[in-house]
């Protein structure tokens, strides 16, 4: 620490700009790299070893876990809340089931019909008919079952405590740094750990889809709340309310349609991380992607992989519009009690009556009749040929190029690096970019990584980050800066970031695996496709937020379009830019892990490989902390001064 | 410039003295409230902190001191104005009054009970019954029709919905709003939203309403109707009112007394003319040198002795007529105006004297 903090802080009366100190410590850094490998190539290097003690331990922490069973933590409360679960989750699969597809096309076209058009309606269902046609259907609906389990108790757990939050400033602080930390954590950590207690099955999918899914809950719910004027409820206590009064007749009615994103919200990322649970044995339509993947099916994981964006882009659109259809009636702008709204009521539900009753007396209703059953697997199959022999120069090329270029040579300093050299680079770019706190996080985190005996695939997972990290950044600031100066641009990529930023993370593992098969570069691509859309946005946010008057004297000053990018509008959007970045890190790191699956290796594998042998339980667990504690140090660095606050506040918006 | 004319004139002065006579009947009475923001609220009063100013104390603990030992009594049925700049600690005072914001210290009595000692329960139920307030933003509920705005405080307060229907759309009458009551708040302009602020407060007939800058977020012609609203109102249904401002003409043409705040403190307290007329200090005066006098200032503020000279033949006034209302009358009669109150004479007023106060200068003895 020391060391990094003389190396940056210049003596007194010099002041290096950040970039020159940022500079400075690499150029340091890479002197003493040099040094070392000279002197003393091997000695504080830690290469990985996979029979290390601590895993062994990590092992029989898990068997005395295990042991503990009949222990009354298990007793009074893992096993009676895996009990209820499991017991709620079988009741709604049963009963959706139980009125059959038609039952389920029918109430998607009647939410549709009632709070959308009959256009979206109709396009609903047939998504919803599409899945089925697919072969898809029994997936879909164990998926489905557990989604709507998960958002119900994430809801009802969530929203209250959102309210807390929302009334109380000492509630607030406190559940703040926890819900940030659960943001930036990276979704694939906590399954092994649950499944510990849990044990695998569809309730541990549904406890982990809610810790997922809570925090936006609570986040937005808060938001909300405090969003009413003060005056308001000045107003209405003023006239003598008591505290519940307010919150029902003022706050919450007030706060709907940041209640409405709640749920909306809750619901996408429930299924994003429905999706991601069948490595704790959630089944459905996750578990048809990872089996495909497995056999590098990639037309079954095609498939599989529509079924989910159709479902999300169902989840989503009901549920948007569920939300501001009843704002706008609370509100009196859509004549709720005309006759047409009461018409498409009773439409609505004769259809409902009619679905439910051919699910219940048809047996082609249940499921879908295989007959119907198509596929785009052979299409999509022949299309992945097709790419390997024509345009395997391209794909080829740029896998190869990255990776000899950019992958190997970061991969190759940073596992050859003395230990210490990397701390060191570590605290001194959070010393530069964020503060003396983060500083002291990031390298109590990256100790963390070295006790856990997994430096070396951390390592490696590391630089897959940075490679992806700093594809996506290039690329990103360049869309998301056209895209602030061209509203051409603009209209063109919103939607597109929209509907991709609602898309569960796993769908993105198949076009990477398609182009590219499974590599590391694979997995460097599917967290660029899955970062990128933030990063846009916020650098497009961060842009447009340049004032035009800055932008007119230097206009007006005779600057090319060039020079008032470069010399005003990137420089004025720094903190948007630095809070892209972070955020691109938080992401890339999180796929990057998963990539861990389809050839990306490293930590992700790790994680992967314990679930799936017993005596692999202690270094999967000791993956899955470093990824927390990667993710940390991550975050700290690129945090700057303001960054979660500018995060919040896109977000927000 | 010197001194500020018209200075009060010996008959004026022996008034003055009178007017300081504690007040016997008060409607709410503040006696040495406090309200300071920050970590030290509770522990400055009373040591040597509490001596510093408002910025040196922000300097020396982190704390905001928002309102200093205020003290001022409200006659039954009169509008007591509190004026002041932005950041004087307005808003912050008249929250203190219902505990909107809870006081750091002092107390507020509402018809001799102290509202600070008032459980929750209680205070609840002054603020139900007895107490009203109109915002500057408003407040209203956007989710609901206008007489459902109106009508809240009644269902606060479990009246039911006919009743408080009923009652609501009277109050919407009066304030000028018939046929608005099934719309919503922001299909109104400003000054109709701030209508149904106005009959919202009244409709659970209170015995004193609390204005916080009810017409700054108005455009002045808005505020000029308002303004008459209000007069009018209070003369329908003589309300005690507090009033908050930061414009001095408001204040003095609203206001039946008018206290002047800064940083916190209240540095004036008294009837509009004598505001204008013998301001307290700098502070007030440079507030008030704009003010055309005329307008603000009594017959009874410049009368001198009547002298057996004195020809009794000229026009009379009440000692209350502001003087630019007899500049007309003295310009025309021959002899000087005689004042007075109650069919007594108490005082002359002749043209010299109305000339040199429109002109603001002494007049030559
Ligand atoms: N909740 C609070 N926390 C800390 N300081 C506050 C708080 N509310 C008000 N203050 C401070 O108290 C002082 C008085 O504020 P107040 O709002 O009462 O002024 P005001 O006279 O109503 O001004 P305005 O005309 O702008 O409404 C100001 O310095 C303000 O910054
Ligand atoms: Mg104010």
């Amino acid at each position: 620490m020391t060391a990094a903090a003389t190396a940056v802080r210049p003596r007194a009366g010099v002041r290096l700009t950040k970039s020159r100190q940022v500079l400075l410590l690499l150029v340091t850094a890479a002197v003493v790299y040099v040094l070392a490998q000279l002197f003393f190539p091997t000695r504080f290097t830690r290469p990985y070893d996979p029979d290390a003690g601590l895993f062994d331990w990590l092992n029989g922490v898990r068997d005395w876990i295990e042991g503990q069973t009949k222990g009354p933590f298990f007793e009074y409360f893992i096993t009676p809340v895996r009990t209820v679960l499991t017991w709620v989750v079988d009741l709604v699969t049963g009963w959706l089931n139980a009125i059959g597809w038609t039952g389920v096309a029918a109430i998607t076209a009647a939410l549709g019909l009632v709070f959308v058009t009959w256009r979206t309606a109709l396009a609903l269902t047939a998504a919803f008919v599409l899945i089925g046609l697919m072969g898809l259907w029994s997936g879909t609906i164990i998926t489905l079952g557990q989604v709507v389990v998960a958002v119900v108790v994430a809801l009802a757990l969530g929203v209250p405590l959102g309210i807390l939050a929302g009334k109380s400033d000492r509630f607030l602080a406190v559940v703040t740094p926890i819900l940030d930390f659960m943001q930036i954590m990276p979704t694939f950590a906590y399954l092994l750990p649950l499944a510990l207690f849990f044990q695998i099955g569809a309730a541990t999918a549904v406890v982990a889809t809610l810790i997922y899914a809570m925090p936006p809950a609570i986040r937005l719910t808060a938001l909300g709340i405090r969003g009413v004027a003060s005056e308001t409820v000045e107003a209405a206590s003023s006239l003598g309310s008591t505290g519940w009064q307010i919150l029902r007749k003022v706050q919450l009615p007030m706060a709907r349609t940041t209640l409405g994103l709640a749920v909306n919200q809750t619901i996408m990322m429930a299924l994003s991380m429905v999706v991601i649970a069948v490595f704790v044995g959630a089944g459905g339509l996750g578990d048809s992607i990872i089996k495909a993947l497995r056999t590098l099916d990639v037309g079954r994981a095609f498939d599989a992989g529509l079924a989910i964006v159709l479902l999300a882009m169902i989840l989503d659109r009901l549920s948007a519009s569920a939300s501001q259809v009843s704002d706008r009636r609370l509100t009196g702008k859509v004549p709720w009690s005309t006759r047409h709204a009461r018409h498409l009521m009773v439409v609505g539900a004769v259809l409902v009556v009619i679905g439910i009753a051919l699910g219940l007396t048809q047996t082609w209703a249940d499921t879908f009749p295989s007959a119907w059953h198509f596929s785009f697997a052979t299409p999509i199959n022949q299309f992945v040929v097709w790419i390997s022999h024509n345009l395997v120069l391209i794909t080829d090329g740029l896998k190869n190029v990255v990776s000899a270029w950019l992958l190997d040579p970061i991969q190759t300093v940073l596992t050859q690096s003395p230990w210490w050299l990397v701390l060191y680079v570590v605290v001194g770019l959070a010393l530069i970019m964020t503060g003396r706190r983060a500083a002291v996080w990031a390298a109590a985190a990256t100790l963390g990584v070295l006790v856990l005996q997994v430096w070396q695939p951390s390592m490696e997972t590391l630089a897959q980050v940075l490679v992806a990290v700093a594809m996506t950044m290039l690329i990103g600031v360049v869309m998301g800066t056209w895209a602030a100066r061209s509203s051409r641009v603009s209209a063109i990529l919103r939607p597109i970031n929209d509907a991709a930023q609602t898309m569960p993370s796993f769908v993105y593992l198949i076009p990477a695996v398609a182009l590219f098969q499974p590599t590391r570069f694979t997995a460097i691509v599917a967290a660029f496709i899955y970062a990128i859309p933030a990063v846009i946005r916020l650098t497009e946010d961060g842009v447009r937020g340049v004032s035009p008057t800055a932008i007119e004297a230097a206009v007006s000053a005779g600057s090319t379009p060039f020079q008032v990018i470069r010399k005003v509008q990137l420089p004025m959007a720094r903190r948007s830019l630095l809070a892209a970045t972070n955020q691109g890190v938080v992401l890339v790191l999180a796929m990057v892990v998963i990539g861990g699956l389809v050839g990306g290796g490293a930590l992700g594998y790790q994680v992967v490989a314990g679930f799936s042998q017993r005596s692999n339980f202690g270094s999967g667990m000791a993956a899955a902390l470093a990824i927390v504690l990667l993710g940390i140090m991550l975050d700290r660095i690129t945090q700057g001064a303001g960054a979660r606050r500018e995060i919040r506040r896109v977000e927000e918006e | 410039m010197t001194a500020t004319f018209p200075a009060p004139g010996p008959l004026a002065q022996a008034r003055l003295a009178a007017a300081q006579e504690p007040v016997e009947e008060t409607a709410i009475s503040v006696r040495g409230l406090w309200k300071i923001f920050g970590p030290g609220e509770h522990k400055i009063i009373g040591t040597r902190l509490a001596d510093l100013s408002r910025d040196e104390l922000r300097l020396a603990s982190g704390s905001n001191v928002a309102v200093r030992d205020v003290s001022f009594d409200v006659r039954p049925g009169e509008v007591f104005v509190v004026m002041g700049l932005s950041g004087s600690g307005k808003s912050t005072l008249i929250r203190c009054l219902t505990r909107l914001i809870e006081p750091t210290a002092g107390e507020v009595l509402l018809d001799k009970e102290d509202i600070g000692k008032a459980s929750q329960a209680r205070l609840r139920e002054l603020r139900r019954h007895r107490l009203s307030m109109v915002f500057q933003h408003f407040g209203l509920l956007p989710h609901r029709r206008v007489i459902d705005n109106v009508a809240f405080g009644l269902e606060i307060r479990g009246e039911p919905k006919k009743a408080r229907r009923d009652k609501a759309a009277h109050m919407l009458s009066l304030v000028g709003l018939e046929g608005q009551e099934m719309r919503y708040p922001d299909q109104l302009s400003g000054g109709m939203q701030q209508r149904v602020g106005l009959a919202r407060a009244l409709a659970v007939d209170p015995e004193v309403m609390l204005f916080d800058e009810p017409f700054s977020a108005l455009d002045p012609l808005i505020r000029r109707d308002m303004q008459n609203e209000v007069i009018r109102l209070h003369h329908e249904v003589g309300k005690t009112m507090i009033f908050i401002t930061h414009d001095l003409a408001e204040a003095l043409k609203l206001g039946d007394h008018v206290a002047i705040m800064r940083a916190g403190e209240i540095v004036q307290i008294g009837r509009p003319e004598e505001i204008v007329g013998a301001p307290a200090d700098d502070y007030v005066e440079d507030f008030v040198q704009d003010v055309p006098k005329s307008y603000v200032l009594t017959l009874g503020w410049i009368m001198r002795e009547v002298r057996p000279e004195d020809r009794l033949d000229g026009p009379e006034f009440p000692s209350a007529t502001v003087i630019r209302s007899a500049v007309h009358a003295a310009a025309t009669a021959d002899g000087p105006i005689k004042v007075v109150d109650d069919g007594k004479l108490v005082g002359m007023v002749d043209r010299r004297l109305i000339l040199s106060a429109i002109a603001g200068t002494e007049p030559e003895a």
